[in-house]
């Protein structure tokens, strides 16, 4: 090992870091902020389920939002650093260690050459995202680096990790070094539950929802059922029956979207939702809980209440406002 | 076939960052039209904050950045946007010719559709070839078009179970839908046949073989040809 060795940024190295992968883990992807543009064609935007816990790995290195990162979920990989390495670890706590030794959660650390990254029991969330200084490179694929395997669209060939895969990291816009050690401040850090309200506004077809279904959405907790993925969350509670069809004429659908086929039980739809639907929507989440929502399990609670389309707006702001202030974007 | 009555458009939003312009509630080709020509104009009003737009069989949604645009801003932009849209003339349509091997191993449930509509196997492809189609929408995976109407005679629900696994270039029925499968994937449309066309691509400099607005004329082909393009598409 070479003690002192300029971080890789500072001068231009042979060749791109690399990350081994010793261990996929249960379903690790490649993740940025989404696939935007092509949803007219049916691509679906997927991305990280959390992107407010990705963003923030990002600006902790000082990377661009757009860097992609890894999403692990409950159960991470091992993973083996070729070259020293600036990383941050957000998201879910996954018990991440170095070398066998406890690292800290949404603080920037370096991976030394030749170190091994592991994660271990599941602490509170489910899906972590580790971000690395210069960000996960790979092809761009429609203008992003996230993965859909539904589609086999992005990241390494459009599926999850696999034993063996190495990953390169693209070139870093400052030394990474420079950031080791920051932190998001604790007061800031998100509690991951298994009991969640998230807010929603009236979907497209509200209007097809008898008051007494507005009711049962707004007074009883529903249960994520274990068909809950990527795509979206089946729950588990009191029917919602529409008063009339639960079919429509298929249009577009959105993350968050919450969707009721004729057996009344809600689907919430997440990150790698398709980009149209034939089901009646009730309802959408607010982006501003979706974080707290993407870190939920099998099983948790989800309760809902209804907000006002300006309200809804009004918090996406604060939200970003908040972020904004604590950890300002990375410019150029 | 009569346009009906025209009914304003009802803008409702489906996010904090997205609104849906309905033009009706059913399937039709007025309607498709007044959908398609809102979305021409709305990519071109470069409005601020907008990110892109979904059209559908009967409405559109706008995506738009609500950093720099909000619900109220952006549904006046979209009400003006709107009496121009119905005003101006219809982009001509772009017609595919797409080959299909109708039936054996490529058309399993073929002979479902025949039965039911009270034809012979070889009558299917033929009457599914007979109408030129419009791609209404694009929607469930990369590249896959709803196309419209087939005859009513060949209309066929979907598979009480959908299969695991459809093969790619698939041509399937839905009701009065028809659709083609870009790449294999779980599904639950009758299969009459099957394509050597390439719907989606990303090796091509344009992905996308099809785009909403478009006509697509099936041809039915015998299955050694169908080999013989396939090749040619490799």
């Amino acid at each position: 090992m070479m003690e002192g060795f300029p971080l890789y940024g500072s001068i231009m190295p042979s060749k791109p870091p690399t990350i081994h992968v010793l261990r996929p883990g249960l379903f690790t992807t490649i993740q940025d902020l989404g696939r935007y543009g092509y949803q007219r064609f049916g691509v679906s935007v997927s991305g990280a389920m959390d992107p407010w816990a990705i963003t923030v790995g990002n600006r902790l290195l000082g990377n661009p939002d757009q860097a992609a990162g890894l999403e692990v979920t409950m159960q991470g990989p091992e993973l083996l650093f070729e070259e020293a390495l600036s990383i941050a670890v957000t998201g879910a706590d996954l018990s991440p260690t170095i070398n066998g030794v406890a690292m800290p959660m949404w603080t920037v650390v370096v991976m030394p050459a030749g170190s091994r990254l592991q994660f271990g029991m599941r602490r509170g969330g489910v899906r972590a995202y580790l971000t690395v200084a210069g960000g996960i490179d790979g092809p761009l694929i429609l203008g992003s680096r996230s993965t859909h395997v539904r589609s086999g669209l992005g990241g390494l060939a459009g599926r999850a990790l696999k034993q063996w895969d190495r990953l390169d990291v693209g070139p870093a816009r400052t030394a990474g070094s420079n950031y080791v050690g920051r932190t998001l401040p604790e007061p800031h850090r998100p509690r991951y539950r298994t009991s969640v309200t998230a807010r929603v506004i009236r979907g497209p077809q509200a209007d097809r929802f008898t008051d007494d279904a507005w009711q049962r959405l707004a007074s009883s907790p529903y249960r994520l059922t274990l068909e809950s993925d990527r795509m979206g969350y089946r729950l588990q509670g009191p029917a919602l029956t529409p008063r009339t069809s639960a079919d429509i004429v298929s249009d577009a659908v959105s993350v968050g979207s919450i969707q009721v086929p004729a057996d009344g039980l809600p689907i919430l739809l997440m990150a790698d939702c398709q980009t149209t639907g034939g089901y009646a929507k009730l309802a959408t989440m607010i982006a501003a809980d979706r974080s707290l929502a993407a870190q939920l399990f099998p099983g948790d609670s989800l309760s809902f209440r209804v907000v006002t389309p300006d309200k809804a707006s009004e918090l996406f702001r604060s939200s970003h406002a908040e972020l904004e202030r604590v950890l300002p974007p990375h410019t150029t | 076939m009569k346009p009906p009555v025209d009914v304003p458009p009802r803008i409702v939003p489906l996010s904090e960052s997205a609104l849906t312009v309905e033009f009706g509630e059913t399937i039709a080709p007025h309607t498709n039209d007044l959908v398609l020509a809102f979305a021409a104009a709305v990519e071109q009003a470069d409005i601020p904050g907008f990110r892109e737009v979904v059209p559908t069989y009967r409405s559109a949604t706008i995506y738009f950045n609500p950093l720099l645009a909000d619900s109220s801003t952006m549904t006046e932009r979209l009400r003006a946007l709107m009496t121009n849209a119905r005003t101006a003339p219809p982009r001509l349509p772009v017609t595919h010719t797409i080959p299909v091997w109708y039936g054996g191993e490529a058309g399993p449930d073929l002979s479902v559709v025949a039965a039911r509509a009270g034809l012979t196997p070889e009558q299917v492809g033929p009457l599914h070839a007979s109408v030129v189609y419009r791609v209404y929408m694009l929607g469930f995976s990369p590249g896959f078009p709803y196309l419209g109407a087939v005859p009513d005679r060949i209309a066929t629900p979907r598979l009480p179970t959908p299969r695991n696994h459809v093969a790619a270039g698939s041509v399937g029925i839905a009701g009065a839908q028809t659709g083609i499968y870009p790449h294999a994937s779980p599904g639950g449309w009758r299969i009459i046949g099957r394509t050597p066309v390439v719907l989606f691509s990303l090796t091509r400099s344009a992905p996308f073989l099809l785009a909403p607005g478009d006509r697509v004329q099936f041809v039915p082909i015998e299955e050694t040809e169908f080999h013989h393009l396939f090749r040619d598409h490799l």
